[in-house]
């Protein structure tokens, strides 16, 4: 029996790449796939894994970035639990989201079907509302600076005029990150090319048909517009939810850093904090800690939306 | 009276009638949306006016109450003084290094990625796509700690090597822009030339990316964008002040005297900075619109 599987097995070897199945050709493309794909899986690999695995392992050390790092268990998350700061920079980052988020959604919206109007000249109004999203956050956020300004900005004056009061944007708690979610509101081109690639991919028959049923304009939209667009706004939702709780640059330049937060900690977000913990307080162990929460947080908060999203997201079906 | 006139020319009023719901009719589809759309753009481009009238005012202006709309007379010297509070040439000179490298490294990785992960069938190729999009998950904030300490270890702080070199290994976005294009060209391109003994380097260069020109503009104008904007990149890694972007040059005016910050000044050099990026947006608006809308198909 041995003998004869011997016998049958060692003059015509099978290729090794048959004990998984594959064809001869088969075994050609998966090497050249992985050439062509090998410098992502170097970065991904270098730039990622090892940084991410690197982080977690971090995050059980006090380590002030320089000598060794010091292994001390779970210390660093112990702390974090107990650090006001670090429960207030997360709660003004998920305000900060939540508000940003659905109003990101309605505004996107609002300037898709603005932009999907049949006048002659409205790709140059495409252009325009485009526009404030390709310019650096930095530099739209010491525009906002001077805009927003009680005393010397036009923002306040154009609200006086139509009788709302002089609001301190940027001095007041209250305010603070309604200001920076009205800021955001400016990138919401980007938002909207995507929602009219979406508007477009309707099928003007649906239209008909509804017309044909006596449909006004509202009806329309919340029966036919709106669902079919629920793709499109669980992408807007994802890619909202990620930039929204990475929030750092606008509240740097706006609110400064030093001290981190004014005013009054209502603009402390989760990465200047992090930031801080890190590249100013010599506290890399903790900021790493902080960091694999951040992660977390994120994972959780996008897994809630995909498995939400099987309620409310309509798929073409057919 | 009306109803008089409608009994006695029932023609006319039903004439007078289709026209006036005709009027309705192009007012809703041609008035109303204009205004809508140009009210919606005033807001959008107040920004914009906004940083060049206030870069053109002069001091004593731009601390008047109430702010005026329009500089009394425009102090075009501003510009000149704005590029004096930092070293702004040699910001310039830093940024449009790492924004060109940045450039490069992108259009060389994501098509040679994308091709992998498109034109070529092998076994788990679409689960190991999976992955790649996977990785937008990973925000970026998340690996600065671990990214800094690496990059230190290897004594790349204060050089442009962090911000550039992993940008040539590709990037989850661009390799899935440049994929969805290359996905849209018939495989039988590839198959013909394969029989004539073209190998897949020569597929690639030869067939491949002379017909997808606007996806490679759109990644090489998104990395530039992305290199340009970069604003946590540099204010991570690079501490040495002849290594600073215009980024960081920019908040030089915040650190001179916190309370009273020069805004004429930091209006002008902002200007200077946003003023390239409207540009190559004017240049290649087409590309970008193109580049968006392709990246976020399903």
């Amino acid at each position: 029996m041995a003998a004869e599987i011997l016998a049958a097995s060692s003059p015509r070897r099978p290729p090794f790449g048959q004990r998984f199945l594959l064809g001869r050709a088969e075994r050609r493309n998966l090497a050249m796939g992985l050439l062509f794909i090998s410098p992502w899986i170097v970065g991904f690999v270098a730039f990622l894994l090892y940084p991410f695995i690197y982080t977690i392992r971090i995050g059980f050390t006090q380590y002030s970035g320089f000598g060794d790092p010091l292994w001390i268990g779970l210390e660093n998350y112990r702390q974090l639990f107990r650090d006001d700061l670090f429960w207030k920079s997360l709660y003004n980052t998920l305000f900060y989201t939540g508000l940003a988020i659905p109003v990101g959604v309605v505004v996107a919206m609002g300037l898709a079907l603005a932009m999907n109007q049949p006048v002659p000249e409205v790709p140059i109004y495409r252009a325009i509302l485009y526009l404030p999203s390709v310019i650096p956050a930095f530099a739209l956020s010491f525009i906002f600076l001077t805009l927003l300004d009680p005393a010397r900005g036009i923002f306040n004056q154009a609200l006086m005029a139509v009788g709302l009061p002089n609001i301190n944007w940027f001095g007041d708690p209250r305010y603070s990150k309604l200001a920076l979610v009205i800021l955001a509101q400016f990138g919401a081109g980007q938002a909207a090319l995507i929602f009219l690639a979406g508007l477009k991919g309707i099928p003007p028959t649906l239209y008909e048909a509804s017309m044909l049923d006596g449909a006004g304009t509202w009806r329309k939209f919340w029966n036919i517009t709106l669902p079919m667009m629920t793709p499109v706004i669980l992408y807007d939702l994802i890619l909202g939810l990620s930039t929204g709780i990475q929030i750092f640059t606008q509240i740097f330049v706006i609110f400064g850093n030093d001290p981190p937060g004014a005013p009054a900690n209502s603009t402390l977000a989760y990465v200047p904090y992090l930031y801080n913990n890190g590249f100013r307080y010599g506290q890399m162990g903790y900021a790493a800690a902080m960091a694999w929460v951040l992660f977390l947080i994120t994972l959780v908060l996008a897994f809630f939306i995909f498995r939400s999203s099987n309620r409310w997201v309509h798929y073409d079906t057919d | 009276m009306a109803r008089a006139i409608a009994v006695q020319t029932p023609r006319t009023s039903t004439a007078s009638g289709a026209r006036s719901s005709s009027v309705r009719k192009r007012f809703r589809s041609q008035v109303l949306p204009r205004i809508v759309l140009i009210l919606m753009c005033a807001i959008f481009i107040l920004p914009f006016y906004w940083m060049l009238t206030t870069a053109l005012k002069s001091n004593d202006e731009i601390g008047a109450y109430p702010p005026t709309l329009w500089p009394h007379d425009l102090r075009w010297a501003n510009f000149k003084d704005a590029v004096e509070v930092f070293p702004f040439w040699s910001f310039l000179r830093n940024t449009a290094t790492i924004t060109a490298l940045t450039v490069l490294g992108a259009a060389i990785s994501n098509p040679i990625v994308a091709y992998g992960f498109s034109r070529i069938a092998w076994p788990g190729r679409d689960k190991v796509f999976f992955l790649v999009l996977a990785t937008v998950f990973v925000p970026f904030p998340v690996l600065i700690i671990a990214l800094f300490d690496i990059f230190a270890r290897l004594g790349w702080i204060n050089t442009f090597l962090p911000l550039v070199v992993p940008l040539f290994f590709g990037n989850a976005f661009w390799i899935f822009l440049m994929r969805q294009f290359f996905m849209r060209i018939p495989q039988e391109v590839s198959d013909a030339a394969r029989l004539d003994g073209a190998n897949e380097l020569q597929i690639l260069f030869k067939i491949i990316m002379p017909q997808s020109w606007p996806a490679l503009s759109a990644v090489c104008l998104f990395a530039g964008l992305h290199a340009w904007n970069d604003f946590l990149g540099p204010l991570i890694f690079l501490q040495d002040e002849t290594k600073y972007t215009l980024a960081i040059g920019l908040t030089f005016f915040e650190s001179q005297s916190q309370y009273d910050i020069r805004f004429n000044l930091l209006m002008a050099a902002s200007a200077l900075i946003v003023l390239p990026v409207i540009v190559v947006f004017l240049m290649f608006q087409r590309v970008f619109v193109e580049g968006v809308t392709l990246g976020s198909m399903k």
